[in-house]
């Protein structure tokens, strides 16, 4: 069972959590400081498993983590899960959420680099990375791994979203406006490390 | 939109006293306009105290909101309102029940979004009486045609006979069928279904294991199969799916050799065939590994396993390491003379940098020492002793003394080895090892006068490392006549003198870096010494006069018995017969004898009188 998913900054301030056993508030915050503590100090060339916190499950507990720049990813995980398969989970879950936004959120420069997802993106977009990160993991197990399918879902529900309840006159000029834009490729193919994906063919917005 | 807004103001606060400033106005405004009973922008008000409450601040006062939300016919609304109540709300809270008629609705909503809503939530934080109530329709929706609501369905049912295992009963022939789905995802739900209703009640095993061969069906397909752009990670088809359907495997083969059988075949195709240079890869080798090991295999294919983990120990990936190291623990007790194979790998990773991998070397070293390999093995941990980071040592110290004590070669070996360890990590030596250190000792008669040479030497230059000061005081108590006699067989000879001996004990009772423990276990030394010197018994007589108005309750008692040792019964004091391991035992003229420090758990020494009469 995954614990927790925290995501937060080099400087430990928390950009997303998520925890799927119950803990009281102060408690979250605690292990969130605990996780950060242990995980910054790690080198850059050490592995990607921690033991050692406490708080959490006690023994029967790991931390799994990726550092992207300025985020740290980390999965809080008990021995039922693949150590390894979560690992590269962390990786397709960062690739997901770089795709949907950088569908959804109108960027000229295209060719940012894939692996790093933008801070400001998960701090203006919290609520959505959840809606994202819903579609892969579920009560805190693994949902969906197929990026394909999580894209695409995705995509449907935020267009069920704002097609709900009538567009203001703003935001379907914006629509319009991309429409005429010439917006340069998404990558058919992407190969980041040991994972390579076939970028979806979303339907023109 | 507004809690963009809302964001930027917090962000550009530049004390945490500023941003605590800005939450709380916020949080104000939010409270109005929850209180309001229409609002256009009430997802929006939502989203901006989630980000609060992410932060760390109160945001209880949203979960009403959150109820309403969820309530609400817009999707937009919803969405926010079923992840506030994941956010805020747990099964304790009793808003948390004004939401179950909602989830009930949602469940069968025409619209497959809001009913992933709803089971998302279910999955979450469903409680027992949710989950009883709405099993027959999550039930019911494991049987539906839409494949995105399917496995969902799955894994809400995992939640819900964690919650209840006797409504696993519902599900089971619900999960069989839905194996033959061709939905990736459908058959991950089903088999993390099937592995929890196996893992809750064995019972299930036998109904189960007549899914084997589609479960093999499955993996063949799985391995075989072409390039699928779909599934594919790093050249390996839906490695996730893999590593799942390879665990429940190994729970329907374990103890049990048809279905072992009908599994072999399987797990020697993709032991030898799974390309593992890729993370993905070894992800699937390690569970064949793991599964290989754990079910009635034959021993070709477990040796096999085993040499793929020792392969895998020698890999340049420190991930690689580190798993095969957590592989080779599991089956450490079950195949030991295999892994001992590799033992010198794994004590070369006792010298990693990295501190997990150091964790793992250490927690496999020490279920790998043997009454063989025990001179040499610790050696190595000795080494391992000086440089381990701070976290792993009071777990190195006493898996060394468990360890040497089970295998010690010699009486004399054994002490040294405690001396050792003591001596350059008595800091972190547990103070539950302490009475059996003393125990051993004391057992160890023809090596007492080394013994306390040894660690009086050791004390003289370090009184901080309380472990060692303990030790080292009982030892003082009990041997300081071999001590002041000066010479000993295996140590150079030193001079040591009543006032050298008083003086440094008399620095620990009254050292600030002494516990409570170890200032008892120093005035009881001084005490007993009383027995065996003949020159400084009033200095003596003093220090255990002074403690008796000491403010620590423990030390008080002890010196005001001494002291009546002094006054009243200086005639016995040399029958006294000093006992670590007896009770309360009153007798003859006075009673001593006190109980085990609770406090400090000390193996306090115990005065009994010999009965003179």
């Amino acid at each position: 069972m995954i614990k927790a998913i925290l995501i937060f900054n080099n400087h430990g301030k928390p950009r997303l959590i998520r925890f799927y056993q119950y803990f009281a508030e102060d408690m979250q915050q605690q292990i969130i400081r605990e996780t950060f503590h242990l995980v910054s100090k790690r080198d850059d060339n050490v592995c990607n498993f921690l033991e050692g916190g406490s708080l959490i499950g006690g023994s029967d507990y790991k931390l799994i983590y990726r550092h992207y720049a300025t985020l740290y990813f980390v999965f809080c995980v008990d021995s039922s899960e693949s150590e390894l398969g979560i690992l590269d989970l962390i990786q397709v879950s960062v690739i997901i959420v770089n795709v949907c936004f950088h569908v959804q959120v109108f960027v000229e420069t295209l060719d940012k680099c894939f692996e790093n997802v933008c801070e400001l993106d998960l701090i203006f977009h919290m609520d959505k990375v959840h809606y994202i990160l819903q579609e892969v993991v579920m009560g805190g197990m693994v949902l969906e791994t197929n990026m394909n399918e999580i894209v695409a879902q995705v995509e449907l529900q935020n267009r069920m979203e704002k097609s709900e309840g009538g567009l203001s006159a703003a935001p379907a000029r914006a629509v319009s406006a991309v429409k005429n834009m010439n917006l340069p490729e998404i990558p058919r193919n992407i190969n980041i490390g040991d994972i390579n994906i076939k970028v979806p063919s979303l339907s023109p917005f | 939109c507004p809690e963009n807004e809302m964001i930027r103001v917090i962000r550009s606060a530049r004390t945490q006293g500023e941003e605590r400033g800005v939450i709380q106005r916020e949080c104000a405004a939010i409270r109005a306009q929850f209180r309001q009973a229409d609002s256009g922008g009430r997802s929006h008000n939502l989203a901006k105290l989630l980000y609060v409450h992410m932060l760390g601040y109160p945001a209880h006062f949203g979960q009403m909101e959150c109820v309403r939300m969820i309530a609400s016919p817009r999707y937009s609304e919803k969405r926010i309102g079923y992840l506030g109540a994941m956010m805020l709300l747990d099964e304790k809270q009793d808003a948390s029940l004004l939401i179950t008629n909602s989830i009930k609705n949602d469940l069968s909503h025409s619209s497959q979004y809001i009913q992933s809503l709803a089971l998302c939530t279910l999955a979450c934080m469903g409680s027992a009486e949710m989950c009883r109530d709405l099993a027959p329709e999550i039930e019911r929706l494991l049987k539906a045609s839409n494949s995105y609501i399917k496995k969902k369905a799955a894994l809400c049912a995992v939640h819900i006979v964690r919650k209840i295992p006797e409504l696993g009963e519902l599900f089971t022939p619900s999960a069989h069928s839905l194996l033959s789905d061709k939905n990736h995802g459908v058959l991950h739900g089903a088999v993390v279904l099937i592995t929890e209703l196996c893992e809750r009640n064995p019972g299930n095993l036998d109904e189960f294991r007549k899914a084997v061969p589609e479960l093999v069906q499955i993996m063949k397909g799985l391995v075989t199969s072409g390039y699928s752009p779909e599934h594919n990670v790093a050249g390996i088809s839906d490695p996730f799916l893999q590593v799942r359907v390879l665990r429940l495997l190994r729970i329907l083969g374990r103890n049990n050799d048809e279905a072992s059988d009908a599994m072999n075949d399987l797990l020697a195709q993709v032991a030898t065939n799974t390309d593992s240079s890729k993370t993905a890869g070894s992800a699937v080798l390690y569970e064949t590994v793991l599964t290989i090991m754990d079910i009635k295999s034959e021993s070709g294919l477990r040796v096999l396993a085993v040499n793929i983990l020792g392969r895998f120990l020698l890999n340049n990936d420190r991930n690689i390491r580190y798993i095969s190291m957590t592989s080779l623990q599991k089956i450490v007790q079950t195949d030991h003379t295999a892994v001992q194979r590799h033992r010198g790998t794994i004590v070369d990773c006792l010298k990693d940098q990295d501190a997990s991998v150091k964790r793992r070397a250490l927690e496999l070293s020490l279920a790998l020492v043997s009454a063989a390999n025990i001179r040499s093995m610790m050696k190595e941990l000795l080494r391992f002793l000086s440089t381990c980071p701070p976290e792993l040592r009071s777990h190195a110290t006493s898996g060394i003394f468990n360890a040497a004590e089970r295998y010690a070669p010699s009486q004399r070996w054994h002490i040294d080895t405690i001396l050792h360890v003591l001596i350059t990590a008595g800091g972190d030596v547990r103070d539950e090892t302490v009475p059996n250190l003393i125990q051993l000792i004391s057992v160890a008669s023809e090596l007492h006068c080394y013994t306390v040479h040894k660690l009086y030497r050791a004390l003289i230059s370090d009184i901080s490392q309380q472990s060692l000061v303990q030790v080292a005081c009982w030892c003082i108590g009990e041997y300081g006549d071999l001590l002041l006699k000066g010479d000993c067989d295996e140590i150079e000879p030193m001079q040591v003198t009543e006032d050298d001996v008083l003086d440094v004990l008399e620095t620990i009772l009254q050292s600030h870096m002494s516990s409570p423990t170890s200032r008892g276990f120093a005035l009881t030394a001084i005490m007993k010494l009383s027995t065996r010197i003949t020159n400084n018994i009033d200095r003596i007589r003093s220090v255990v006069s002074i403690y008796g108005s000491c403010i620590d309750v423990e030390l008080q008692q002890r010196a005001v018995e001494y002291n009546a040792l002094f006054k009243k019964y200086d005639h016995m004091r040399y029958l006294i017969i000093f006992d670590e391991d007896s009770d309360i035992h009153q007798s003859g003229i006075c009673s001593l004898a006190r109980t085990e420090s609770t406090h400090a758990q000390e193996h306090t020494t115990f005065l009994r009188f010999k009965n003179t009469s």
